[in-house]
């Protein structure tokens, strides 16, 4: 048990500094929001939203919003880090290199959760949903924030040591977050317009979560070991 | 058309040693896949075209099933064989274990790119789209993307340890797509043609000897693919030394 204590208080600290830095900095934060903002209204004017088409075209916006606003959090998160050298002094720390992934997970899931905040009230307002429905959808968009989040962060410091890391983390993170975002979107479509005979989208959601973490997590290792 | 030699690994002195024996060496390995699947890819395209006789639902775009089966299944085992080969290459960083899985990428990737190629030309005919977005199908082009993510890694990553072990991430990523796409015609409801068990004799026949063909072929391109890696590695470590 004291091990497992030592190991999430090494997550806590990796984590408070992270918190700290983008605190100090607020740069990554507001403009994912408004990336994030932006998108959504956007949206408004692509399509033809009259009332019978939005729920149809809701749950997709969303995902669209969340996850291009990840990919912009998660670049420029792992962009900042390789320039001052702040993962290899990481590495140099006796700690498990779970513990800095889980550590760089969670901020990444803070980063991408502040936008979720920021976006999904604005997102029932433009769609003129009820207010009600923010507490259906957060379970969901907790959920695929861990899935997007997992890989993102692995894809993220794999590809922060190439040169052409802005290009490649798409190219590696969006095939493999597929099954979670068509779960989400699916699950949000429930949430906005519930039907029957629909396949488990939620359970599929938390299982794809669990893959993802978990093998994520364990080969963290091998990406960043020289 | 160059055929790729193997040779054995050795130190310095013994490599200079039997370097006139290996350039009168023959590559038996390649010759013999070669001439073995290019005959074998000439007797499958005319049982193909001329010996099997034309589908009664479908006609004749349905000649594509026995290129585009043997072709997928090569396409996924290819993905298999570089996940293998980058877990080994995590425990026992053996540089040649790291060419098996490069050059199985590299093949691989040819293989699914024609899959998909060869399922549009199916389906426009016989669906009337080239694209849907079936399961299958789906978690093919997942797979595809994976191909490319591993390429496009390793290739700006270089040719070093850290390059493999991060191919090998990758593979084990994606190794679960490989089953998904296997099994989404059992799994879910979708466009893509479920497994046939009654076809006529004639058209196994041609399946089985078409998939012998092409792995065959697969094999033979590996085994290029293989050498052009040792070469490349040779050739970037020579430039180091004279610089």
């Amino acid at each position: 048990m004291r091990d497992t204590a030592i190991f999430w208080q090494q997550v806590w600290a990796i984590l408070w500094k992270d918190i700290r830095y983008e605190l100090r900095s607020t740069q990554t934060w507001l403009s994912m929001g408004m990336f994030a903002l932006l998108v959504l209204v956007i949206f408004n004017f692509t399509f033809d939203l009259r009332v019978n088409n939005v729920k149809a075209v809701a749950p997709g916006v969303l995902w669209i919003a969340f996850i291009f606003a990840s990919l912009l959090g998660l670049g420029r998160t792992i962009a900042a880090e390789r320039e001052r050298s702040i993962l290899d002094r990481l590495l140099l720390t006796p700690v498990d290199r779970k513990v800095i992934y889980l550590a760089k997970l969670v901020g990444n899931m803070l980063c991408i959760g502040v936008v979720e905040i920021v976006a999904l009230p604005i997102f029932v307002l433009l769609f003129n949903f009820d207010i009600a429905i923010i507490g259906d959808l957060i379970p969901i968009v907790l959920l695929g924030t861990v899935g997007l989040a997992s890989i993102g962060t692995l894809f993220s410091v794999m590809a922060a040591a190439t040169r052409a890391r802005e290009l490649l983390l798409p190219v590696l993170v969006f095939p493999l977050v597929v099954p979670v975002i068509i779960s989400a979107v699916q699950a949000t479509s429930l949430v906005l317009s519930p039907a029957i005979n629909e396949p488990p989208w939620l359970g599929l959601l938390i299982a794809f979560d669990i893959i993802f973490l978990s093998v994520s997590t364990l080969t963290f290792q091998f990406v960043v070991e020289e | 058309m160059a055929l790729a030699k193997q040779t054995v690994e050795g130190d310095k002195a013994v490599k200079e040693t039997k370097k006139r024996q290996h350039l009168d060496r023959l590559p038996v390995a390649s010759l013999l896949l070669g001439v073995l699947s290019a005959i074998g890819m000439m007797i499958s395209m005319w049982l193909i075209f001329v010996y099997t006789p034309v589908d009664a639902l479908q006609g004749e775009p349905q000649r594509i099933f026995y290129l585009h089966v043997p072709m997928a299944w090569i396409g996924m085992f290819a993905y298999v064989v570089m996940t293998v080969a980058g877990i080994v290459y995590l425990f026992n960083a053996d540089e040649r274990v790291d060419w098996i899985a490069r050059a199985s990428a590299e093949v691989g990737f040819v293989f699914l790119t024609i899959t998909l190629i060869l399922g549009m030309l199916w389906g426009k005919p016989i669906w009337g789209a080239w694209w849907v977005w079936d399961p299958k199908l789906t978690a093919a082009l997942i797979l595809w993307f994976m191909y490319v993510g591993y390429i496009m890694l390793r290739s700006y990553w270089g040719r070093n340890r850290e390059s493999g072990r991060v191919g090998a991430v990758i593979g084990i990523i994606g190794i679960i797509d490989v089953p998904i796409i296997y099994m989404s015609v059992l799994w879910w409801r979708g466009q893509h043609p479920a497994p046939i068990s009654d076809l006529p004799p004639q058209a196994t026949l041609t399946l089985l000897v078409t998939l012998v063909s092409v792995t065959l072929l697969a094999c033979f391109l590996m085994v290029q693919a293989y050498q052009l890696q040792r070469l490349q590695t040779l050739a970037q470590r020579l430039r180091a030394s004279v610089e």
